[in-house]
């Protein structure tokens, strides 16, 4: 697994919970250190270790978590920079979302070997979407939820998510746009890079 | 007039950073996003020259040069601050004269210099792409760069940390310093030998610094080979090396390792089909002969000892003598055949 899909994890429980968690959560995994470092590659199996015993640690269900993931991502100032590349998607919710089907290959663009699954936006009409994350990375589909989700206020947007399960390895989000410009919504000033 | 409307109208859709310019020069239209650039001074009924300083192409002062040139490349600055740059294109058409400009590079300084969104670009236009691209490249670069510090940091750290001398594969001068002072013990016996090569120097100067670290590598194997694996050997400078011997003071037998130590490094090494000739001065101070001398204070005969040997002529081996002048001086068997004269035939290389 990439060391920024690692480090994202890292990110948040430290943020979120501190840092002493986070030791517990390396100890109980196994991993014999405590930092991922954002650039290197790491076994799969080590993931899956430190998300296991995250859940065990917070005695939550995976998805919760991973969704709460998705959220911190777009929603903390540890990791702006994230929040404003999401934003470069588009001027509004509904152009965000169009862009998403693009979001593995700009991914890919700034960082050559991260390997995002693939995302297609299916428009049913009616402010309906259905959001098909792709197999590759297991419970990709619920930090989408998360991102979805903060998007939408960081768009001040207001939305209904449905995680639809999962057909095929595939996960389905059903994503119900109630209204656009519910509230105001962050800024997002293309020339501020974020430090 | 019609023509010129419609040419406008479609100008702003697809190239919002247009100008429409009469045959003397004169600004008739301005797309939204450059006249954004200037929100206080309208650029229409302007003369484009004096709004914009022409870079390139360098050699044309007057309009009616450029539209002698058509579809020319343009490069123009803002004659007023900011002096952002801009690139373009000269087009004539029936219903004027076409500039259509962008930003090029100056674009990262523009969206903050302007405060521009995506609306002020063209669809097509790859601005916003470019900008994302910048900042995901920038995270990712400095990702990269944190990494590279903490692996130099752990590099260096570890270098600190290193009782190897990478090299030789001998202790290196902390790992010394370590033996040493585990031997800080009242009435231990154990003798300092500080060794330094005879030669080396001219091996290095004449055959290079390969040659020189290939030599250091077959006196590191003698020193092992012709030591106990109980005894330390470290590599303590550039080529000086430190025997401690444990559980040894007998001066027979000291005497007797120091001498088939010379023997030895005097024996011809090759370094790709060359002889490299060197040999040894040989310092020694036994514990027992010092009692109540601290380790660090031993190493110091050890050295004195080695600098009488020196001085006495090389390949020579010298105990320390606290009563100075009588010292004890010892020339091996072979130094009678010793590399001086095959030091001097390498410098005649």
């Amino acid at each position: 697994m990439h060391g920024l899909v690692n480090g994202a994890i890292q990110s948040f429980v430290i943020n979120t919970y501190g840092r002493k968690r986070w030791t517990h959560v390396t100890e109980a995994a196994g991993l014999g250190f405590c930092e991922f470092e954002a650039m290197l590659t790491y076994d799969d199996a080590l993931t899956e270790a430190v998300l296991d015993a995250l859940c065990a640690e917070l005695c939550r269900a995976r998805d919760e978590v991973l969704e709460d993931l998705g959220t911190y991502l777009v929603s903390h100032p540890a990791v702006e920079a994230l929040r404003r590349l999401l934003r470069f998607g588009g001027e509004t919710y509904v152009e965000f979302l169009l862009s998403l089907d693009d979001l593995p290959d700009r991914a890919r663009l700034a960082v050559s070997d991260l390997h995002l699954p693939a995302l297609e936006l299916r428009e049913q009409g009616a402010g309906r979407y259905e959001l098909c994350c792709g197999p590759g990375l297991p419970g990709f589909g619920s930090v989408m939820m998360g991102i979805l989700r903060a998007m939408a206020d960081d768009y001040g947007a207001l939305v209904m998510l449905d995680h639809d399960g999962n057909r095929d390895g595939v996960e389905v989000i059903v994503i119900t746009l109630i209204e656009v410009a519910f509230a105001k919504g962050r800024v997002f000033d293309l020339g501020a890079r974020a430090g | 007039m019609r023509g010129q409307n419609a040419l406008a109208d479609l100008l702003t859709q697809l190239c919002p950073m247009h100008l429409i310019l009469d045959e003397e020069g004169v600004i008739r239209d301005v797309g939204p996003t450059l006249q954004k650039l200037r929100p206080d001074a309208p650029m229409q009924g302007r003369l484009f020259l004096d709004v914009f300083d022409l870079t390139r192409p360098r050699s044309v002062t007057r309009f009616s040069n450029l539209l002698a040139e058509p579809g020319v490349k343009l490069n123009v600055v803002f004659r007023d601050t900011p002096y952002t740059a801009l690139k373009g294109q000269l087009v004539v058409t029936p219903d004027g004269v076409v500039v259509a400009l962008s930003f090029g590079i100056s674009l990262l300084e523009a969206v903050r210099d302007y405060a521009l969104t995506s609306a002020d670009f063209a669809a097509t236009d790859l601005a916003i792409e470019l900008l994302y691209l910048v900042e995901a490249k920038s995270a990712a670069m400095e990702a990269s760069r944190q990494l590279n510090q903490r692996l130099q940091a752990a590099r260096i750290s570890a270098e600190e940390q290193a009782f190897t001398d990478t090299l030789t594969g001998l202790k290196n001068r902390r790992a010394m310093d370590h033996v040493l002072a585990r031997k800080s013990g009242v009435g231990l016996y154990y003798s300092v030998m500080h060794i330094d090569l005879d030669f080396f120097k001219q091996v290095n100067d004449t055959l290079g610094h390969a040659a020189g670290d290939y030599v250091l590598q077959q006196v590191a194997r003698v020193l092992v080979e012709e030591t106990r694996s109980e005894d330390a050997v470290a590599r303590v400078g550039g080529d000086e090396f430190v025997v401690v011997f444990d559980n040894l003071t007998d001066r027979p037998r000291l005497r007797r390792i120091a001498q088939r130590l010379i023997q030895r490094l005097e024996q011809p090494m090759q370094f790709r089909g060359r002889p490299c000739a060197i040999s040894a001065s040989i310092g020694i101070a036994p514990s027992v002969e010092q009692p109540d001398c601290a380790p660090a204070e031993l190493l110091r005969r050890a050295d004195l000892a080695l600098y009488a040997a020196k001085r006495a002529g090389r390949a020579t081996l010298r105990f320390f003598d606290p009563h100075g002048s009588a010292a004890e001086v010892e020339t091996a068997p072979t130094a009678r055949m010793g590399p001086a004269p095959s030091g001097g035939e390498m410098r005649g290389r």
